[in-house]
């Protein structure tokens, strides 16, 4: 479909090169020229940049797609996204259609495609770089496919040559109703084409495609979908192939650095869980049986995990694997662990237990497992970024995050139970959770709970302002919550850890 | 402590070799299969003694087990009034290693599983790449095993005795020798049949006959109700034909899509099918778990009206879900407020009525009046309602990965002793999980099959497990067909492409 031997030389010319002076020629490098605004990527850039552009180029890049994560996190809707990042785009990365006649079109172009290859460079190295990567690539090229020129992104997408067959007339009216119920548009209004199902797995998954013996009839409108696909395939295969050919750029002692640091302040900016979570000063170590004492201190997620726990004696597979991993990460030990669960689950023979359960927990720890589970001591505490983005829970699960799996009236509810009942405040959590603002809803609460801890250290001085940062992990809320509760008990702060031990 | 069981279970285990040894010396000399598979079984008439002997050493323990000493019965053989050799089956738990070991030898039909895994008559990568999993009779759980033909395959299950074992993807290299791989990524997961798994426990909160782990002819109708809505769906929605359900042995069912299309799915189509058949959304404090845009699409479309009689019947009149006080859930599910207060006021006063009444209830009381919003919105709310009560809840997890494992069809379920069977689509309404045979009953249908001795006969041939066994010989032999001609129609183009 698309030439990849654009590098080789053309084989009548060949004979025509003199290899004699070409060895003093000055290399010539092609310099692209770019008629389309978007880019599927494809060629890699040949021509010379600086060594600071090649540095600044892919931090503002960078810029633009840690923006973009940022915007999932706080589970904008696409269009919210779309209004937020205008600015920044504009500002880091502006791309103008051919039609605004901007002075500068070829080098914006360039600074964006050799920003994304700069990029690919950085962030092949791991599986889980690579797949962040690609999601967020994909998610800005998506943002451009829409706001494109109709015109011009109509003739972007005929210049790939995708292959797919158009539905004709009669098939059209048909099939007319299904496709309306299935596309949500009247069927015969517009263009549909059709194609092999596995071309289309996200309209798939959400029923937004009509389907008849393996093949989807996508509406006109769908082909984003179609061409984006398309551009993750090739974006995915690509980073694989760099990936591969990374170890030999390691000689390079100019690029290497800038792309290791990159890829370094790539990592999370937010929510990672840092093993100093665990530690709380004044703590003494956790045992089983104080987990009940300790948990009126848990974020909401946690408590109703709890709750649910003691209510049922049991907890379905998520909801296990989410509060053994927060209370891993709160510091109980994996003996104490296995105590824990074995006790809450007292309707089960010791026999079930260590057969179908205990394994779970200890591959948890990383005390069992693969090799590379091992040495990274098992899974990290779910972020709040994680608990929000998993799938909701099915029919008889409890895990995820209460603001966003609750219905409002359940929510309340929960929240009286656990000692909220501020009217005022409710009313708030009630707004943020339908702006969809979880994780707001849930430091209001945290703040409100606290109110009175937050004003003496605020007062003291002695916590910053740092220590009273938003709220992204369960864990930190824990250890905050705690930290903030027990000011008297010798640790007036997280400065100096106190030896007064708690029970 | 496993060291405690060994007292116990070697005489046990012992005390029927003998028996089984001396039975059909007596009541039929003439079938030759049983020599044949007598001869898989460890014992010479040597070692029977010697055993024996060693028998009377634990003699005194063995009194009050669940298995009848042997010693007594041995001595018992020569009463000409002891019937039913196989009688220790009666009370022994399904996975005795003596009776999963002539299962393992006489009924599981190793030969036709290796056809459905190796699309080829003669051994290929397909089954020899392939993972198996086994869980031994300690529990212990012995995964990446795989095996170059079906007769391997039968030795060692003949050997370790699994309860059951799994089945995994066909791997890039032969599983046994993945530590050996030099890099990682040479040992991964190609193709494996397209899996789901529908499970019971998932629709507890709308299954009021039976909890747990038990089930009834009621509750089944859950999973006919799920098979039906499936099966139809990856038929004409995905265009697929070779899919085989099975019956997980206690209260759920497997299906696996065998097509070549099917099996070579990646993780996210995978996960868009899963999407594509998933419903219910929301866990127990969700409120509605069905929220689906209208019109319908044609898939929910036609799930619903495949839905609806079932509706009725199973759910209104067997499960009876808002019986008595239960009511709350229905009601807090419809939108509308006044119908809502007039019905929570009508059934107050009247808890008693059944769940048809309340049911209709709600048509009723909406004709006359006690409806604020639009019926259009009603008949929504009341589709949700049928839907949130039938359609099928996958354990979406089972389907979305490559490389999850899942058990194979016709080995034994330890719990219940029933043999996982296949599911005929056509008659899935007649399937009767309780009347699945056990594997002790089938064990004993051997014994009492009286046939003309000229011919020779199968074992499974012998018994209740013939139905299944032939229509999954029908399954497969349309799956090889099909992969036959797939086979031709690559040669013919790869040939083509040669000629330019």
């Amino acid at each position: 479909m698309i030439p990849h031997d654009f590098s080789r030389i053309d084989p009548k010319r060949r004979v025509n090169l003199d290899y004699k002076k070409r060895q003093f020629a000055k290399p010539e490098f092609k310099h692209q020229k770019y008629e389309h605004r978007l880019n599927y990527y494809i060629l890699p850039p040949t021509a010379e940049i600086t060594l600071e552009e090649f540095e600044t180029w892919a931090i503002n890049r960078l810029k633009v797609l840690s923006e973009l994560e940022a915007c999932t996190f706080r589970n904008r809707t696409p269009e919210e996204t779309a209004e937020y990042m205008t600015s920044i785009v504009n500002k880091y990365l502006p791309l103008r259609s051919n039609s605004s006649r901007g002075q500068n079109l070829q080098e914006e172009r360039k600074k964006d495609h050799y920003s994304h290859f700069i990029l690919r460079l950085a962030f092949s190295a791991t599986e889980d770089l690579r797949r962040r990567f690609s999601r967020l690539e994909t998610m800005l090229f998506r943002l451009r496919f829409k706001d494109d020129d109709p015109r011009e992104r109509k003739d972007f997408v005929s210049g790939l040559k995708l292959e797919w067959e158009e539905v004709g007339a009669d098939e059209k009216r048909e099939l007319g109703n299904e496709l309306a119920a299935a596309g949500g548009v009247k069927g015969e209004e517009q263009e549909w084409f059709k194609v092999d199902w596995e071309r289309v797995p996200e309209l798939v998954e959400q029923r937004r495609v009509l389907l008849k013996r393996g093949k989807a009839y996508v509406p006109q409108r769908e082909q984003i979908s179609l061409v984006v696909a398309e551009f993750t395939r090739r974006l995915d295969e690509a980073l694989e192939l760099t990936s591969r050919a990374l170890p030999r750029l390691d000689e390079d002692d100019r690029l290497a650095p800038i792309l290791a640091h990159l890829s370094h302040s790539f990592t999370s900016p937010d929510a990672a869980y840092s093993s100093s979570d665990a530690s709380i000063d004044g703590l003494s170590t956790i045992t089983a049986n104080a987990i009940d004492t300790l948990s009126q201190h848990f974020p909401l997620c946690m408590q109703n995990l709890h709750m649910t726990l003691r209510a049922n004696s049991h907890l379905k597979h998520y909801g296990r694997l989410q509060y053994t991993l927060f209370l891993k990460g709160i510091g109980l030990s994996l003996d104490e662990c296995i105590m824990f669960w074995r006790r809450s689950f007292k309707l089960m023979t010791d026999d079930k237990f260590s057969k179908e359960y205990k394994y779970n927990i200890r591959h948890a720890y990383g005390d069992v497992g693969g090799d590379a589970n091992r040495r990274g001591r098992g899974y990290t505490p779910y972020s709040c970024q994680k608990i929000l983005t998993e799938p909701l829970p099915g029919p008889g699960q409890s895990h995820g995050c209460p603001y966003r799996t609750f219905t409002q009236d359940n929510l309340n509810a929960l929240l009286q139970r656990t000692g909220v009942n501020d009217k005022d405040l409710l009313k708030v959590v009630k707004d943020d959770v339908s702006k969809q603002r979880y994780h707001v809803a849930c430091n209001r609460v945290f703040e409100w709970a606290h109110r009175r801890e937050i004003k003496k250290v605020k007062d003291d001085g002695t916590w910053s302002a740092t220590d009273l940062d938003t709220i992204v992990h369960p864990n930190t809320y824990f250890k905050r919550g705690w930290l903030l509760k027990h000011l008297g008990d010798g640790n007036a702060g997280v400065v100096n850890g106190g030896e007064k031990m708690e029970e | 402590m496993p060291h405690s069981i060994s007292p116990e279970s070697t005489p046990a285990e012992d005390s029927s070799m003998p028996h089984v040894n001396a039975q059909p010396l007596k009541s039929e000399p003439s079938t030759p299969s049983k020599d044949i598979a007598m001869s898989d079984a460890l014992s010479s008439p040597e070692d029977s003694k010697t055993k024996v002997n060693l028998e009377g050493l634990f003699d005194d323990e063995d009194s009050d087990l669940e298995f009848p000493s042997s010693a007594s019965q041995i001595k018992s053989e020569e009463e000409p009034s002891q019937p039913e050799p196989f009688r220790i089956t009666s009370r022994s738990t399904f996975s005795d290693p003596e009776i999963m070991r002539a299962f393992y030898q006489r009924l599981f039909p190793f030969r036709y599983l290796f056809q459905w895994l190796n699309h080829n008559p003669t051994p290929s990568n397909d089954f020899a790449h392939r993972e198996f999993a086994f869980t031994l009779p300690n529990d212990a759980y012995l995964r990446y095993q795989s095996f170059p033909t079906a007769d391997l395959l039968r030795k060692q299950c003949i050997q370790l005795l699994p309860s059951r074992f799994e089945i995994g993807p066909v791997y890039s290299t032969n599983p046994r020798d993945r530590k050996t791989v030099r890099k990682a990524s040479a040992f991964r997961p190609l193709t494996k049949e397209l899996v789901f798994d529908i499970d019971m426990t998932d629709y507890d909160d709308v299954r009021t006959c039976c909890t747990g782990a038990s089930i009834c002819h009621k509750c089944w109708a859950f999973i006919t109700m799920a098979i039906k809505v499936v099966d139809v769906a990856l038929r004409d929605d995905f265009g697929f034909k070779h899919i085989l359900w099975v019956y997980s042995g206690r209260r759920g069912a497997h299906a696996w899509v065998c097509d070549k299309r099917a099996r070579e799915l990646d993780d996210s189509k995978r996960r868009a099918i899963a999407g594509y058949l998933e419903l219910l959304k929301g866990g127990d404090q969700g409120g509605k778990k069905v929220n689906v845009r209208r019109p319908l699409h044609p898939h929910l479309d036609r799930s619903l009206n495949i839905l609806k009689e079932h509706f009725q019947t199973s759910i209104l009149i067997e499960q009876d879900p808002w019986a008595e006080e239960k009511y709350a859930h229905l009601l807090q599910l419809l939108p509308d407020p006044t119908l809502r207060a007039a019905l929570q006021k009508k059934w107050d006063s009247s808890p008693s009525r059944p769940s048809t009444s309340k049911w209709s209830d709600i048509d009723n009381l909406a004709k006359t009046g006690a409806l604020s919003k639009t019926s259009k919105e009603l008949l929504e709310a009341k589709q949700d309602i049928v839907l949130e009560y039938t359609y099928p809840r996958l354990d979406a997890e089972v389907s979305k990965k490559l490389n999850h494992l899942l058990k194979s069809p016709f080995v034994v379920h330890p719990g219940t002793g029933r043999v996982c069977v296949p599911i005929d689509t056509r008659k899935v309404e007649e399937f009767d999980p309780l009347s699945v045979p056990t594997v002790t009953q089938l064990l004993s249908e051997i014994d009492e099959w009286e046939g003309e001795g000229e011919q020779k006969v199968q074992d499974w041939e012998k018994t209740s497990l013939v139905p299944y066994v032939e229509f999954f010989r029908t399954f497969v032999g349309g799956l090889l067909k099909e992969e036959r001609r797939g086979l031709k129609r690559e040669r013919e183009e790869g040939g083509d492409e040669m000629e330019f």
